[in-house]
């Protein structure tokens, strides 16, 4: 069609002002799938858990623990089929900067069975059963500190006392691409023995129970039911599927997802300014030759898709170019987070969903910067734009 | 001397508008970002900084990153309070305050989600060593009743935390009695109660934290040797101030990181929205600047007219960038601060140091954009550009 000819062609008349129209897109493209792909890291937690894994922890707030008796009480409850519990340690490895990964003591007995998306091989898990001090530890946690099994690991608490010496017994990758793959499991038996001997007035608690129930679907009575066994008691539960507990730290958060939720929108703002000043610029500049175009036979429509098309085309190129940098460069800022914060983000890559939504916000804002000029030179009488030198 | 014509820069920009406006609006926003991240950092800061004091020290469990993982026994606190280094009040007893600090979960207003408050049991030493906590409604809790206090900043971001309500905690129902101000400092995100009252309730033994006053700031390192050194105790003390500081540098280095790369990527864009503006520019006013050049203004003149009139266009983005992010200071924010784990409120807070880093940075922004199409400008041929028109 001579339209696309038309636009391919006007597309290279001013190189240079075309090129730097398009590279400014890319990297605003390229900062919204940023934003966008840090907004669905924190959001990772919710697809890693599973609808049949009950959370209960102290209904004053997670500081406070649970006392282990509780345990065979859970068990009781009817449709719950294995309880499993773990403690948050708050270790320091090294220095506070190594130290931003999760170390928790569990049950080691039941922990891979209600959590098996930490696939681990049989052997590994009774060398972890076997020894009082032995620890797993996931993949990219091991790869990260060059940690191999019979590697013995030196750490403080900030929360219990003393030194603690763990012997890596076994390595755990995900099942799945949003497993988290950093977590350091020890024995909360080791965890107990020490305590008692240190601050014997801690001991024998947990941070929280895992519950794994067999219907789902009762996961809301299952959960009632938990908490009504210890209403009124010295440590009241709070029970609630694991989603809604993983979104409970999200929302505390929340402030500062707005936010960046909001930066993203700044940045499209931002490419439909510089899209729109270099159509505006171009449609000033052409609007004797849309009048010849006019006087020619050609019509409204062909000059409002020739606008349209060319902003489209810029926008399309740019927003391509973007999302192909995306990918590098959320590594390079996780690498600069845990060099500097030391923080404990699992990079996950960049979804298929952020990709063709950043694409979108382009081809959008490619129509957005066509509307005035396109107006313009619609409704530009021939004589006016003849009449224009330049 | 050269002779920069000026005049012609700038009103070059009046007479294009929409591309001026367009340009400056893309600049206002980096700028807005910029100094948006800066003020963030700066105001968390503030506040949490603001939360000690000079010639107060704190004595916690060695390697606590905050006081809700400290612990410390009556038996280490009362030796703590008998120390030579601590001020005293008139009737000689020890400016020290033995505290006790817990998270406790409370839904927030608006979502309902839960989130987590600061709790602190204090002594009664504890308000004369905070003079900038000030009581702005109802009254002081009394000792050994189930009443507490609340944070002008916690009964905003919180339900149910009005004076006269009861909040539920610990198997008993406290009363609000009062509310509280702090300057704008941490305390004022925080519930307080009668730390004997706190510990009963929730059966624990020990303390957080020892706040002491100084009698003399110098006495700190000494203070510091005897406690750290104590074999029977694991202590660590640290200025209060220092304390408090720390516990923000977590949150605003992950504020300045985001934000630096966000920035970072932003003024590339408004670099190049910049340069295409004034590349635009240079080649519409050929015959203009062949015109000027006839006259006998150098290629320099020239070079800086353009260079001019890209800082005059980044002066007037970055400026109302900037005016649209002081703005931002009558927000408050309240997030939870990742090193205590509890709800903290804190303002966007503007310095003129950011004021100048915001300009400047639009400043450079506009030179590295409009540098190169300068040069083009001033490098055309006399002859040539006349002929264009």
């Amino acid at each position: 069609m001579q339209l696309i000819h038309l636009i391919l062609k006007n597309l290279f008349r001013h190189k240079l002002r075309t090129i730097l129209t398009v590279l400014g897109i890319a990297i605003a493209i390229l900062a919204f799938g940023m934003i966008r792909t840090v907004i669905a890291m924190w959001y990772s937690g919710i697809e890693a858990s599973s609808p049949n894994r009950l959370i209960a922890r102290n209904a004053i707030s997670l500081i406070f623990p649970l006392p282990i008796a509780y345990r065979n009480a859970i068990v009781a409850v009817p449709g719950v089929s294995v309880v499993s519990y773990a403690q948050w340690f708050g270790g320091i490895y090294i220095d506070e900067k190594h130290s931003q990964f999760p170390q928790i003591a569990v049950d080691a007995a039941t922990w891979f069975d209600v959590a098996p998306e930490n696939r681990i091989s049989e052997s590994e898990k009774a060398a972890f059963l076997r020894e009082r001090n032995a620890a797993v530890v996931g993949v990219q946690l091991a790869r990260r500190f060059g940690w191999k099994i019979g590697d013995v690991v030196r750490m403080r608490s900030m929360i219990f006392s003393g030194d603690w010496d763990f012997v890596i017994r076994g390595i755990y990758t995900g099942a799945q691409k949003s497993t988290d793959e950093t977590f350091f499991f020890f024995q909360w038996r080791y965890l107990d023995e020490q305590i008692r001997r240190l601050e014997p007035w801690r001991a024998g608690n947990v941070g929280w129970y895992v519950v794994k129930i067999a219907d789902p679907n009762r996961s809301a009575s299952i959960s009632e039911a938990i908490d009504r066994r210890f209403k009124n008691s010295l440590a009241e539960t709070r029970t609630e599927t694991e989603q809604s507990f993983v979104q409970g730290f999200i929302s505390m958060s929340d402030a500062i997802l707005v936010a960046l939720r909001i930066i993203s929108f700044v940045i499209i703002g931002v490419i439909l300014a510089v899209l729109s000043n270099t159509m505006a610029m171009t449609a000033r500049e052409r609007l004797s030759e849309y009048a010849v175009l006019k006087t020619l036979g050609f019509g409204a429509r062909h000059l409002v898709l020739l606008i349209a098309g060319e902003s489209l085309l810029i926008a399309l190129i740019g927003g391509a170019a973007g999302i192909l940098l995306i990918g590098p460069i959320v590594d390079g800022f996780g690498v600069v987070m845990t060099l500097t914060v030391g923080a404990m983000f699992p990079i996950v890559g960049v979804s298929p969903v952020t990709r063709a939504v950043s694409l979108l916000m382009a081809l959008g804002v490619g129509l957005a910067a066509a509307i005035f000029p396109a107006w313009r030179a619609a409704t530009l009488r021939i004589v006016e734009g003849l009449r224009r030198v330049g | 001397m050269i002779a920069i014509p000026l005049a012609y820069s700038l009103r070059n920009l009046w007479a294009r508008r929409l591309t001026t406006v367009l340009t400056a609006a893309g600049i206002a926003m980096v700028i807005f970002v910029f100094a948006a991240v800066l003020m963030l950092a700066y105001g968390l800061e503030k506040t949490l900084v603001a939360t000690g004091a000079d010639d107060n020290a704190i004595v916690i469990r060695r390697g606590s990153q905050s006081e809700m993982m400290s612990l410390i026994d009556r038996a280490a606190a009362n030796i703590i309070r008998s120390q030579p280094e601590i001020a005293t009040d008139p009737r000689g007893k020890p400016l020290a305050a033995s505290e006790a600090v817990v998270l406790i979960g409370r839904p927030k207003r608006g979502t309902g989600q839960e989130a987590h408050v600061q709790t602190r049991g204090i002594a009664p030493e504890s308000f004369a060593m905070r003079p900038q906590v000030k009581l702005v409604a109802g009254r002081l809790f009394r000792p050994g009743l189930s009443e507490v206090i609340v944070g002008a900043a916690a009964e905003r971001r919180f339900e149910g935390m009005g004076l006269g309500r009861t909040i539920r905690f610990a198997m008993r129902d406290w009363t609000v009695v009062g509310l509280f101000e702090a300057e704008g400092s941490g305390f004022e995100s925080e519930i307080w109660l009668d730390s004997e009252q706190l510990l009963q309730a929730f059966r624990r033994p020990v303390f957080s934290s020892v706040t002491v006053r100084l009698s003399d700031p110098s006495g700190f390192d000494a203070l510091k040797q005897r406690l750290e050194g104590d074999p029977r105790f694991n202590l660590e003390v640290k200025r209060e101030k220092a304390f408090y500081a720390d516990q923000s540098a977590m949150m605003t280095g992950f504020i300045r990181v985001l934000g630096l790369f966000v920035t970072v990527i932003f003024s590339i864009g408004a670099m190049i929205g910049a340069m295409i503006t004034m590349y635009a520019a240079v080649a519409n006013r050929t015959t203009e600047i062949g015109t000027l050049r006839a006259l006998g203004f150098p290629r320099g003149s020239i070079l800086l007219a353009f260079l001019v009139e890209s800082l005059f266009l980044s002066l007037i983005g970055g400026g109302a960038g900037l005016v649209l992010a002081s703005l931002l200071q009558n927000m408050t924010v309240s997030t939870t601060n990742f090193a205590t784990f509890s709800e903290l409120a804190f303002r966007f807070a503007l310095s003129p140091a950011i004021a100048l880093e915001s300009i400047a940075f639009a400043l450079v922004v506009g030179f590295l954009g409009g540098f190169l199409p300068a040069v083009r400008a001033a490098r055309q041929n006399i002859l040539q550009s006349l002929r264009a028109a």
